[in-house]
């Protein structure tokens, strides 16, 4: 009897870093010289899956399959499921599209997320208090790199997420984005009454890791408005724990009328209710166990739905994207496994300089006399001699010809940089060619023909 | 002959003591030695039973006759002395003993007449002249202790088996435990803190390592709704010995809906086998409680009394009838049935103490107002668990008037109490009652304040186990919950660093049968002693 399915939503198409990924996709933009949809993949192998179900678009499944730098070593089985690339599904549309595959409750993943995190802690809370949503958010970290093409501050053009948890932090009692409020926040008075003690929290990064019971999926189903699970179903689960129909007595009867009138719009609580046995009552009436104390209330204030959240303190969590993030996740990837950080295929010569932190792809040639400081170099890259490559990403394929100078900069695959360039704080798009003796600071190079594609 | 008997009785004494310190490693082989070495050591006895049979006779007639007046007299009551002393002795020793006494007494030597009875009878002379020849040389009442020993030693030597959960400091036994649990693919839970010396032999586990980061996630090996049950037990998220029991069967009712056959195999065996590792895990998340352990005796004996002809959707429907049938019996009906005979033990008037959070006193209480009594009642609580805070709830809210003090106030409150009503997690079979820890201490100052104190027990937690302290065997909290933060500071944090200082967090207790005035069962009204009666009757029944 399986426990949890898990399924990985990669079909993303990273608009917020147009840049990068024009011409690689999001799942496949190599982080520490791994693609990127390796992370979560091996996040879910450590912890014991043996079957993942991939959700992509076609270019990303002939991309794994045929491209042999994109070799996933993951020995777990992948299904990997595409969905066309123009009928833009949101998340919780992909879930629709595979219900036939889903046999039991979901661990939803998304592929840009590189963490560290101990996942028993929120599969427990999933397991332990029977709840229909366990989900997994971490303290935001602020970037400290300066990113290529930023011109000027940082304008805080994201979004807050307001977070409301209860006392013990686990409860999740509140979720709501900034743009969905007009004035100020709202909170309903049933839920200040259950739960008089609420923190808000905003400087909380969403994992977008979610588990959800199979009763979910299948409202899901009925219900085709929702399309994106963590825009419009989360906060309506949230919100649906303290609605008066989920609570009511009444429920049980509205569950037989609904099952003999097969009534297409069931509400989720209805189906999860007709689970919760007669032996589950009896034995939770018989507990000497409340989950709050100090109202007349008795555990969980009856309520059959029931939100909860993981918030890491420490550890690593990084969903990768926007650039910012791309590059802070090179950074500090790399510590999530322990491979050499020089490839053994790599050729380098033998006055080279690479610090501690730098990560030599495979089947690089590496001349004499450079310097590489804090920079990750992808497979097949070729550098000359006299460069120096600080704080940057180069990515694979790359060709940096004799004395360039490179710092903070992000290189994109097939890119070719002449002799004596000096880039600073730059984007290099794919297959683009800097011109020798070239000196660029903080702009993005891309393509013409790319910047007709907005 | 005497001394041959004597020297046989303590060589044997120390086989059985060496026997019982190695009986871990004892081996076919070494229980077959021990099995010849009985016999050859009987047929010495007959052989010299006929050798000595008219001088034995001789002998007892050669001592002197003041002495054997006196040892005469005193025979009888001391003879008696010895049948009831030893009770894990087999019941079939004890009244032949008892009753070869008396014959002795009154005659002289046994008759020859058949060889069996001659030879068992034999036996008994001998061993009584081998008593009186150990009073006559002592001269004191205390040899009465090589008496009882030299006849259980003569009886089948029992091997007693101490609990693997009690002999945590013995490590060839944790050793084995490990092997058995990497056999069944269930991760070991280590033991955590400091723990004190006099509890050194029990496990100590905390809260915050919980056993499912040992193991893979989707669990595969154990079925999701018992890794949900563990989780739940060691999390306190299901207290309390009726909700654990009844929690158990929910989730062995999952186990069997998703059950199917593998082929070549009997789903009577095959069912039971597959239950072990998951009953081991739960172990490890938290130590069974006796009501579950009697719950999941009853599963064992429903599976494997499944007849073969049975197609396994019929075994199926038929278990989870029984699982229902038992819940109903032994769980609902049974609160029904105490609650009648405990109403009537409830006057108007009356101010009822309670301790803790016990389901079926709560029962009882809320039975007793729906039925207009008028009482009063006094909650008694104490740390770390306050659970006493849940059962407050949960009168007040139907309306009525409690008083809630922790346990350290007890001496002030009993002064106007009327009666105190204790829940039980266990009855022992010596009419121990094990409970929350707390429980002793009520009923002993409520006997000292002459308050009668009963306790409402369901049959199916009467375990055949025996106790008489606390210390032998319980089970130790999480240590870490007995720090309490207070305006942000916490005073015991940094406890693991002081060498000298150990917390204990003990869970149950066992009150002596002498402070219990009466238990009230689903059978009815009983006294505590009557305990190994009702589990006779059961054992019959079943």
């Amino acid at each position: 009897m399986m426990e949890l399915q898990a399924i990985l939503m990669a079909a993303g198409g990273g608009s917020r870093m147009m840049d990068l990924t024009y011409n690689t996709p999001k799942p496949l933009l190599p982080v520490g010289n791994k693609p990127l949809i390796w992370y979560p993949l091996n996040l879910l192998e450590r912890v014991g899956f043996e079957e993942v179900i991939v959700i992509t678009t076609r270019d990303v499944q002939k991309m794994i399959s045929t491209d042999p730098r994109m070799k996933l070593d993951v020995k777990m089985k992948l299904d990997v499921v595409c969905i066309q690339e123009e009928a833009d599904m949101g998340t919780a549309d992909a879930l629709r599209h595979i219900q036939q595959k889903i046999k039991t409750d979901v661990l939803v993943v998304s592929c840009d997320l590189i963490t560290d995190v101990a996942l028993h802690e929120v599969v427990d809370l999933f397991r332990a208090h029977n709840a229909t949503l366990s989900m997994l958010m971490s303290k935001a970290h602020e970037f400290t790199e300066t990113v290529p093409g930023q011109k000027g501050k940082k304008k805080n053009g994201e979004q807050r997420d307001f977070v409301g948890v209860d006392g013990t932090g686990k409860r999740l009692l509140y979720m709501a984005n900034e743009a969905d409020l007009d004035q100020g926040l709202v909170i309903r008075k049933s839920i200040m009454k259950k739960h008089p003690r609420m923190h808000i929290k905003t400087g909380l990064v969403d994992a977008h890791l979610y588990c959800l019971k199979k009763s979910v999926v299948d409202f899901l189903a009925d219900n085709k408005s929702i399309s994106s699970i963590r825009g419009e179903l989360v906060p309506y689960l949230v919100r649906k724990q303290f609605s008066k129909s989920t609570n009511s007595p009444k429920i049980k009867d509205e569950a037989d009328q609904n099952l003999k009138g097969k009534d297409v719009s069931v509400n989720p609580e209805i189906q999860i209710w007709f689970r919760d046995e007669k032996l589950l009552q009896l034995s939770q009436e018989r507990s000497c166990w409340n989950d709050h104390r100090g109202d007349m209330g008795e555990a969980y204030h009856g309520g059959r739905l029931r939100c909860y959240v993981h918030i890491m303190e420490e550890g690593m969590c990084y969903r990768v994207n926007t650039l910012a993030a791309y590059i802070e996740a090179n950074r500090l990837a790399p510590k999530l496994f322990e491979e050499h950080a020089i490839h053994p295929s790599a050729v380098i010569s033998e006055r080279y300089l690479i610090g501690a932190d730098s990560i030599i792809g495979a089947s690089c040639q590496i001349a004499d006399k450079t310097s590489i400081k804090r920079s990750t170099i992808g497979m097949s890259a070729v550098v000359r001699e006299k460069v120096k490559v600080t704080n940057s990403i180069i990515m694979h394929g790359v060709t940096i010809e004799e004395g360039c100078n490179i710092q903070g900069s992000v290189i994109c695959s097939g890119a070719v940089i002449s002799r004596g360039a000096d880039i600073k704080y730059c984007l290099v798009g794919s297959g683009q060619r800097i011109d020798p003796e070239a000196v660029r600071t903080n702009e993005v190079i891309v393509g013409t023909d790319q910047l007709m594609e907005i | 002959m005497a001394d041959c008997g004597e020297a046989n009785g303590p060589e044997r004494k120390n086989e059985i003591v060496r026997a019982k310190n190695e009986e871990k490693e004892l081996t076919k082989e070494e229980k077959q030695r021990l099995r010849k070495e009985k016999k050859q050591q009987k047929k010495q006895k007959e052989k010299k039973d006929d050798k000595g049979s008219s001088e034995k006779s001789g002998r007892e007639k050669t001592l002197d006759p003041l002495s054997a007046s006196q040892v005469l007299s005193t025979q009888s009551p001391t003879q008696k002395v010895p049948a009831s002393a030893p009770i894990p002795v087999p019941p079939s020793g004890a009244p032949s003993h008892s009753s070869g006494a008396p014959s002795h007494s009154s005659s002289g030597a046994p008759s020859p007449a058949d060889k069996p009875a001659k030879s068992k009878a034999e036996l008994k002379a001998e061993r009584r002249a081998r008593q009186e020849a150990d009073r006559a040389s002592k001269q004191q009442g205390s040899s009465s202790s090589s008496k009882t020993k030299a006849p259980a030693s003569d009886l089948n030597p029992v091997v007693k088996r101490l609990p693997e959960h009690v002999q945590v400091d013995d490590p060839a036994v944790v050793k084995r435990l490990a092997k058995k649990l990497e056999r069944q693919q269930i991760p070991l839970r280590s033991d955590y803190g400091y723990k004190v010396s006099l509890f050194s032999h029990l496990h100590q586990y905390s809260r915050k390592a919980p056993l499912t980061q040992l193991l893979s996630i989707p669990s595969s090996v154990i079925h999701p709704s018992i890794v949900r049950l563990g989780l739940q037990y060691s999390q306190g998220i299901v207290t309390g010995s009726n909700a654990r029991s009844v929690a158990l069967l929910h989730a062995f009712k999952q186990v069997i809906m998703d059950y199917s056959t593998p082929p070549n195999e009997e789903l009577s065996r095959d069912l039971v086998n597959k239950l072990k590792p998951y009953i081991s895990f739960l172990n490890q998340c938290r130590p069974l409680s006796a009501s579950m352990g009697n719950a999941i005796k009853y599963i064992k004996k429903e599976i494997s009394n499944i007849p073969s002809q049975y197609k396994e959707e019929e075994a199926k429907t038929k278990l989870l009838e029984c699982i229902d049938k038992y819940i109903d019996e032994k769980v609902v009906l049974a609160a029904k049935a105490i609650s009648k005979y405990a109403i009537e033990k409830i006057s108007d008037g009356d101010v009822i103490l309670v301790y803790g959070c016990s389901s079926l006193v709560n029962h009882i209480l809320c039975e007793a107002f729906d039925k207009n009594r008028k009482f009063r009642v006094i909650v008694v609580d104490s740390r770390p668990r306050l659970e006493g805070r849940e059962a407050l709830r949960r009168l007040v809210q139907i309306g009525i008037s409690c008083t809630y003090v922790l346990i350290s106030a007890l001496s002030y409150v009993l002064p106007e109490v009327s009666k105190v009503f204790l829940g039980a997690h266990a009855l022992l079979a010596n009419g121990y009652v094990m409970s929350r820890v707390g429980t002793s201490q009520i009923a002993l100052v409520a006997r000292a304040f002459n308050v009668p104190v009963l306790v409402c027990c369901e049959t199916y937690k009467f375990c055949e186990r025996v106790q008489t302290d606390s210390f032998v065997s319980n089970e130790l909290d999480d240590p870490d919950e007995l720090m309490v933060t207070r305006k942000g500071k916490t005073q015991l944090e940094d406890w693991h660093d002081l060498s000298t200082l150990g917390l204990l967090n003990l869970v149950y207790d066992v009150t002596p049968p002498d402070f219990v005035d009466l238990v009230i069962t689903d059978l009815g009204m009983i006294p505590c002693t009557s305990v190994p009666v009702v589990l006779r009757v059961k054992n019959v029944d079943q």
